[in-house]
């Protein structure tokens, strides 16, 4: 059988796709309300009978292979501590977000009793407890595990610091669900991620659906597999990459905003440029995912105009500061509204145009790296931290709000690289690429199975939008 | 002195490569594990990297002639970070010109540096005094 049944569970939608693999071709999408709460087959059943409307009776959904990912109930809620921020806490923040989780909070040095009760609180999905190079500090990881094994909630811990002590750090964790792994920082300054990404997957599949109540779509399901952005991670690598028969589109950058926050992808080295530039922090990987939980463009409407000011909106809008801020508010605490909607404020386009264009910038500002000038004795030095994407030449939008919003290749080319702001290493230029089907979680999800058609429906689907 | 850690890198915004990576090759062969930072290293950089490590001492070097302001108020990071113990060792070309070494060799004693090496130093020279400040 060549057909694959593709499922994304998000938080408000399920969406399905199904594919013809041996066509290479997309046969449909369809989505509905998520309703975890209840019973989450409800959202299923109800999105797979709308895709089979619009199918020819002779597909039938009902006995094909089925894969999923899901960011539903809050998605894949972790908590990391590390020793130095800039080192150890760092890589496990970034391990955590390129295997496609909500990183609530990161803490670095000792673990304090109050860090405790917030750890309590917070109740995460996954902790994870690094700190210490192989056969660096072990103080740290001993304090901390020390300090968990006082935590009163129950989540799985995985270990992922100094290897030296690793296995005392599981002794003083004894009687708790503990995952163990490779250092995610074995020497000074190397990253080491992919051991610590595995784990955190195979305790996503193994726990966490259970606990989220997915498990009961489970037995329809060949496996609910990642976390959405883990599939949109994996997507986009492929997207990039290519494979053996087909060619990729090279380095590129992938920008998802959305309500609540706005994520950013990066597949590129993004290596120094000149000799006169040296390159300081930890490496970046080449696949790399951040995610702004203060911007997006409703729920989080008021961080984009907080990071961009009142002022800044209006020019892009047109509109005054003062019209600006009433209508944040607005749009704030109307969620739902779409300046489509005969009935919305006329005004609510170009609000969507600037919220929408201040929202990319700052998202991709904060994900690319940049310079910083040194005056030494023989001149001008730079210091990059962080990725040079300045040469990127591809970007994919997707996420509801920049998918409907018109003149996406306006709004994403007023978020890069500008002289006002030059140390800041963003694209120069790009070709915007948009996700108008929702389809690349999907692709994502059946790159594992069958890389050559999801890279072949890619191309077909995602819409050329202008340079 | 195997499996002794040492930080290594030229201070400030000094870009002379040459002699880090023979130290970093002659510390090595000595049987040490070096992280070896590169040039324009900050104190920042070291001593983040020494308390990520537990190394045991942080060798700066400093070539271009600005190593005194490079250096000033390490000693006093060093304590605030926890690292009040580690060896600070520092040597290359750290003043400005031909100065009477004792006087400056006073100078870093007095910002906290555990070795002052005047200019010309060969790396057997800090192995030497390596393993006799890290002897048990
Ligand atoms: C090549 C060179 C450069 C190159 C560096 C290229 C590079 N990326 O490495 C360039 C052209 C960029 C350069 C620039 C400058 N340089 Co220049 N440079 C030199 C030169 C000619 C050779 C350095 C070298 O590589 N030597 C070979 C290596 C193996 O030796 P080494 O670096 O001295 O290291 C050995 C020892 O010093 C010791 N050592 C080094 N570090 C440490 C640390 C410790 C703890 C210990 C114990 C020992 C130790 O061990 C090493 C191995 O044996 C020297 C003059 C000289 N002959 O030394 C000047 C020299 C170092 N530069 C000098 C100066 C002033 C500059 C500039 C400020 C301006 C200028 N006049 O050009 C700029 C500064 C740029 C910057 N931001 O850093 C002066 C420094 C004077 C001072 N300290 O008072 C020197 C001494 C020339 C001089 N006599 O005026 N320079």
């Amino acid at each position: 059988m060549s057909l694959v049944l593709l499922i994304d569970f998000g938080s408000t939608y399920t969406k399905v796709t199904a594919v013809d693999r041996k066509a290479r071709a997309l046969l449909g999408t369809a989505a509905a309300y998520t309703t975890v709460a209840t019973d989450i087959n409800e959202g299923l059943e109800k999105a797979l009978a709308d895709l089979q409307a619009m199918l020819p009776a002779t597909v039938d959904l009902k006995n094909i292979q089925r894969f999923a990912c899901s960011s539903a109930a809050g998605g894949l809620r972790m908590v990391t501590s590390g020793l130095v921020p800039a080192l150890t806490a760092e890589a496990a923040r970034l391990a955590s977000l390129g295997a496609g989780a909500k990183v609530v909070k990161v803490f670095s040095y000792e673990l304090t009793e109050e860090d405790i009760e917030e750890i309590d609180s917070l109740r995460p999905d996954i902790f994870l407890l690094t700190g210490g190079t192989d056969g660096g500090n072990k103080a740290c990881s001993l304090h901390n595990a020390a300090m968990l094994a006082r935590c009163k909630s129950e989540f799985p811990i995985l270990i992922a610091g100094n290897r030296s002590c690793a296995k005392e750090c599981e002794a003083l964790l004894a009687g708790r669900e503990i995952y163990r792994c490779e250092n995610v920082m074995p020497r000074m300054n190397q990253l080491n991620i992919e051991p610590v990404q595995n784990k955190i997957r195979e305790i996503f599949l193994h726990k966490i659906i259970r606990a989220k109540g997915l498990s009961q779509a489970r037995e329809l399901i060949s496996g609910i597999l990642m976390p959405t952005p883990a599939a949109l991670m994996a997507a986009m690598e492929l997207l990039a990459k290519g494979t053996a028969s087909q060619e990729g589109l090279g380095d590129l950058m992938a920008v998802d905003l959305g309500g609540a926050t706005t994520d950013v992808y990066s597949m590129a080295q993004g290596l120094p440029q000149s000799e006169d530039t040296v390159m300081k922090g930890l490496p970046e990987p080449y696949a790399k995912r951040t995610v702004e939980g203060d911007i997006g463009m409703r729920y989080s409407a008021g961080g984009i105009l907080a990071a961009a000011g009142a002022d800044k909106l209006a020019a892009l809008s047109g509109l005054s500061p003062g019209e600006v801020e009433e209508l944040v508010e607005y749009v704030t605490s109307h969620t739902d509204v779409l300046p489509q909607s005969p009935e919305s404020d006329p005004r609510l386009g170009p609000l969507d145009f600037a919220l929408a264009a201040a929202a990319v910038e700052t998202a991709v500002t904060r994900h690319a790296g940049s310079l910083e000038q040194i005056y030494t004795p023989m001149g001008l030095s730079y210091i990059q931290t962080g990725k040079d994407l300045r040469d990127i030449k591809q970007l994919v939008a997707t996420g509801g709000a920049i998918i409907h919003t018109e003149n996406t290749a306006a709004i994403i080319n007023r978020a890069l690289y500008s002289r006002d702001n030059p140390f800041s290493l963003k694209p120069k230029k790009v070709n915007v690429f948009i996700d108008r089907r929702y389809i690349l979680a999907a692709m994502g999800l059946l790159a594992d199975k069958d890389p050559d058609c999801a890279l072949a429906i890619m191309r077909e689907e995602l819409e050329f939008h202008g340079a | 002195m195997q499996g002794k850690t040492l930080i290594l890198g030229v201070i400030g915004a000094d870009v002379h490569a040459v002699g880090n990576k023979i130290l970093y090759h002659a510390f090595r062969q000595a049987g040490f594990e070096v992280v070896n930072l590169g040039v324009m290293v900050s104190q920042e950089e070291f001593i983040e990297a020494a308390i990520e490590t537990a190394a045991s001492v942080i060798i700066v070097a400093s070539l271009y002639g600005h190593g005194e302001l490079d250096c000033r108020g390490m000693r006093e990071k060093c304590q605030e970070a926890g690292l009040a113990d580690i060896l600070l060792y520092v040597g290359g070309n750290i003043v400005v010109g031909k100065q009477p070494f004792e006087e400056v060799e006073q100078r870093f004693s007095e910002m906290g540096f555990d070795r002052v090496f005047p200019p010309g130093t060969l790396p057997d020279a800090v192995i030497n005094a390596l393993e006799e400040d890290l002897q048990p």
